[in-house]
């Protein structure tokens, strides 16, 4: 099998879904020619030609929209919104129409589109580079939100994404696009949306992460282990609709609960899986959940490394989660 | 010194100033001191420094993330930002914005917007006050030929030439934004077209000579200045460099930046012209460069010698 990166695995996604499948048109700033500044539609103008990889103008609003009107014509289109920091020109095409086109309209016209973009800090981008906003698409109804962490998941997710009927916010953790390399299946396969994964399995704290803070939960995990705790981490891949039986299933294991995301805290997705978590399975919590999260602030220029919850701040959670 | 002679002279201290400081800037990237994106703005010397010539310190500046030009010859000290760039205490921006953020509120230097597109509204704003207000200030805002395709400009012209407000639009058209031509980015890609349709006065100005840069500028704030209403002019430039630091510039020809380097770069053209009239000589000439080049030494140990912002910080500024 041969070995990917997140950038080549997204990348041949792209390419096996476009040769089968002639209603995909990718559009977005530098997709083409350039091949995107992360690269990852790299070869696709040459391959497919430039009515199937559009370049557009910075037009972000029009891209989304644009988009929407070939999805109404039943195409495919894979917007991309060259980092999601930038995504706010087409917010109000996402939010306004995009997301309730089905219902608005009696569910005579679904809207299915695959928006990618980078998100995440660590790359030294500073305030509008680095941001990761999922929380402000899961709060829209009519929207799917995924956010996978390997190359398998990445590719798997992508053609699962393109297939499924709906508007998918496909959010690729840019600090990763290279750093996390693994096997990935030639040609076709899928990783079914609303499906969590287990990380890591263990007995004392469910630990739930996703993105490039996985692998802070993961780091975290293990030195826990070396103090005595056993943690389980879900990497939950499909943040909306989430799988909530795997976390239920983990919490009545464990009794305890982490939550690690780099967004802000307040109103952040941690709330509301807190918040799943204690409706649903509050007599098996055995301590108080909590969040590791980016701070309530702007993405920091200088102080990233203090605002990422990364690993040295996660390790303290689990430990006092495990012995609250 | 004629005026004239020493004002000429002055402009090409200015533009190697901005040259030699953003050469320093690369060299420090390439040491991990400066670190994120860097947006250098060699070759399109002559628009900042053209433009700010025709402003007072009454008028507002706004500019993109490729604003160390504007920056430095808004007179923003280049220890002060190179020290932001390195994301230190003694920054322009107490090192939170680094070099796309660069703020100065004394100057009314009203910062680099990452955003692209996102400092047009806010400059029909502060124009808007000026006007209520009764102050005399015109508001200078800089933009790229890419912005043009964003909602935001349209809205902003519309808004200044409605409201007849005292803004000087100006497009840094270095005909290329990002990775895409002008003539793959516009339906129509002769710019100084559009703002006509709302009414505003428009001129199209050869970005490379800085006096006739800051000719047509003076022309537009002085028409500002006498009857209500934005101007508009589109600057003519070319990027020498790569976008950002990280850019393959798969997207163009490496002979067209060659030309335009060897032909058309602003500081060499305005040399030829001082020598030409016999205005700078090698040793004066010899003379400015060493003393950019001291500038440029003194904001580098300035900028190494700053606090690093401490992490109690994180949360302050974020609400009053
Ligand atoms: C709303 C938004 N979309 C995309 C970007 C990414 N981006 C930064 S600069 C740039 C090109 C801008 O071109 P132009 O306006 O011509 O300015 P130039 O860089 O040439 O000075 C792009 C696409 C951004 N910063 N903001
Ligand atoms: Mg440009």
């Amino acid at each position: 099998m041969p070995q990917m990166n997140m950038v080549q695995a997204i990348n041949d996604a792209l390419r096996v879904a476009m040769k089968k499948d002639d209603r995909i048109v990718v559009l977005g700033e530098d997709v083409g020619k350039v091949g995107g500044v992360f690269r990852v539609t790299a070869g696709l103008y040459d391959e497919f030609g430039d009515d199937r990889v559009i370049d557009t103008p910075l037009s972000e609003g029009g891209i989304v929209g644009a988009a929407i009107g070939m999805a109404l014509y039943g195409m495919v289109p894979v917007p991309e919104i060259q980092f999601a920091d930038f995504i706010w020109p087409a917010y109000d095409q996402i939010v306004s129409e995009l997301a309730k086109y089905r219902y608005r309209s009696g569910g005579e016209y679904p809207c299915k589109m695959v928006i990618r973009t980078p998100v995440g800090g660590g790359i030294r981008g500073g305030h509008y580079h680095s941001q990761h906003p999922e929380a402000h698409f899961i709060h829209v109804a009519g929207l799917k939100v995924v956010c996978p962490s390997n190359p398998y998941d990445a590719k798997g997710m992508l053609l699962a994404a393109l297939a499924d009927p709906d508007p998918v916010l496909y959010f690729e953790p840019k600090r990763i696009y290279r750093a996390a390399k693994g096997d990935v299946p030639e040609g076709e396969y899928t990783v079914p949306l609303e499906s969590a994964s287990v990380a890591r399995e263990g007995r004392d704290v469910t630990v739930i992460a996703y993105g490039a803070m996985l692998y802070e939960a993961l780091d975290a995990a293990e030195r826990a282990a070396q103090e005595g705790v056993d943690c389980e981490v879900i990497d939950l891949r499909t943040l909306w609709p989430v799988d909530i039986r795997a976390i239920e299933a983990s919490v009545e294991k464990t009794g305890r609960l982490v939550v690690v995301h780099e967004a802000p805290r307040t109103c952040g997705f941690g709330a509301e899986l807190v918040s799943l978590v204690v409706e649903r399975v509050f007599f098996h919590l055995q301590a108080p959940p909590r969040r590791v999260t980016g701070f309530d602030t702007p993405f920091p220029y200088t102080l990233e490394m203090e605002y990422l919850p990364l690993s040295h701040r996660i390790l303290p959670a689990l430990l006092e989660t495990a012995r609250a | 010194m004629s005026p004239a002679r020493e004002h000429a002279v002055e402009l090409l201290r200015q533009m190697v100033l901005v040259r030699r400081f953003e050469e320093k800037c690369a060299e420090l990237y390439g040491l991990g001191k400066i670190r994120g994106f860097l947006h250098l703005y060699v070759g399109e010397e002559a628009v900042a420094a053209g433009v700010l010539a025709a402003l007072g310190p009454d008028d507002n500046v706004l500019a993109t993330y490729r604003e160390h030009g504007q920056a430095l010859l808004r007179g923003v000290p280049p220890g002060a930002v190179m020290a932001e760039m390195f994301g230190r205490a003694n920054g322009c921006s107490r090192g939170r914005g680094g070099s796309m953020h660069l703020f100065d509120v004394e100057r009314r230097f009203h910062g680099g917007h990452a955003i692209v597109g996102g400092g047009l509204p806010v400059a029909v704003g502060l124009a808007l006050a000026d006007t209520h207000l009764g102050r005399a200030g015109v508001t200078a805002c800089f933009f790229g030929d890419g912005a043009t395709a964003e909602g935001e400009f349209h809205e902003s012209l519309n808004l200044a030439a409605l409201w007849r407000l005292p803004v000087l639009f100006v497009c840094e058209n270095n005909l290329y934004a990002m990775g895409t031509a002008l003539e793959r980015h516009q339906a129509v890609p002769d710019l100084a077209a559009k703002p006509p349709t709302y009414g505003i006065p428009t001129e199209r100005v050869d970005g490379m000579d800085v006096l006739a840069v800051e000719d047509a500028a003076r022309r537009a704030v002085e028409r500002m200045r006498a009857t209500p209403g934005p101007a508009f002019l589109e600057v003519r430039t070319y990027r020498f460099r790569a976008h950002s630091m990280y850019d393959a510039e798969l997207y163009r020809d490496k002979a067209e930046v060659k030309r335009w380097a060897e032909e058309r770069d602003p500081i060499r053209l305005l040399d030829d012209d001082l020598r030409r009239r016999g205005w700078l000589d090698a040793d004066a000439r010899a003379a400015l460069e060493r003393g950019v080049e001291q500038l440029v030494r003194d904001a580098v140990a300035e900028a190494e010698a700053g606090p690093l912002e401490p992490v109690e910080d994180l949360e302050r500024d974020v609400l009053a």
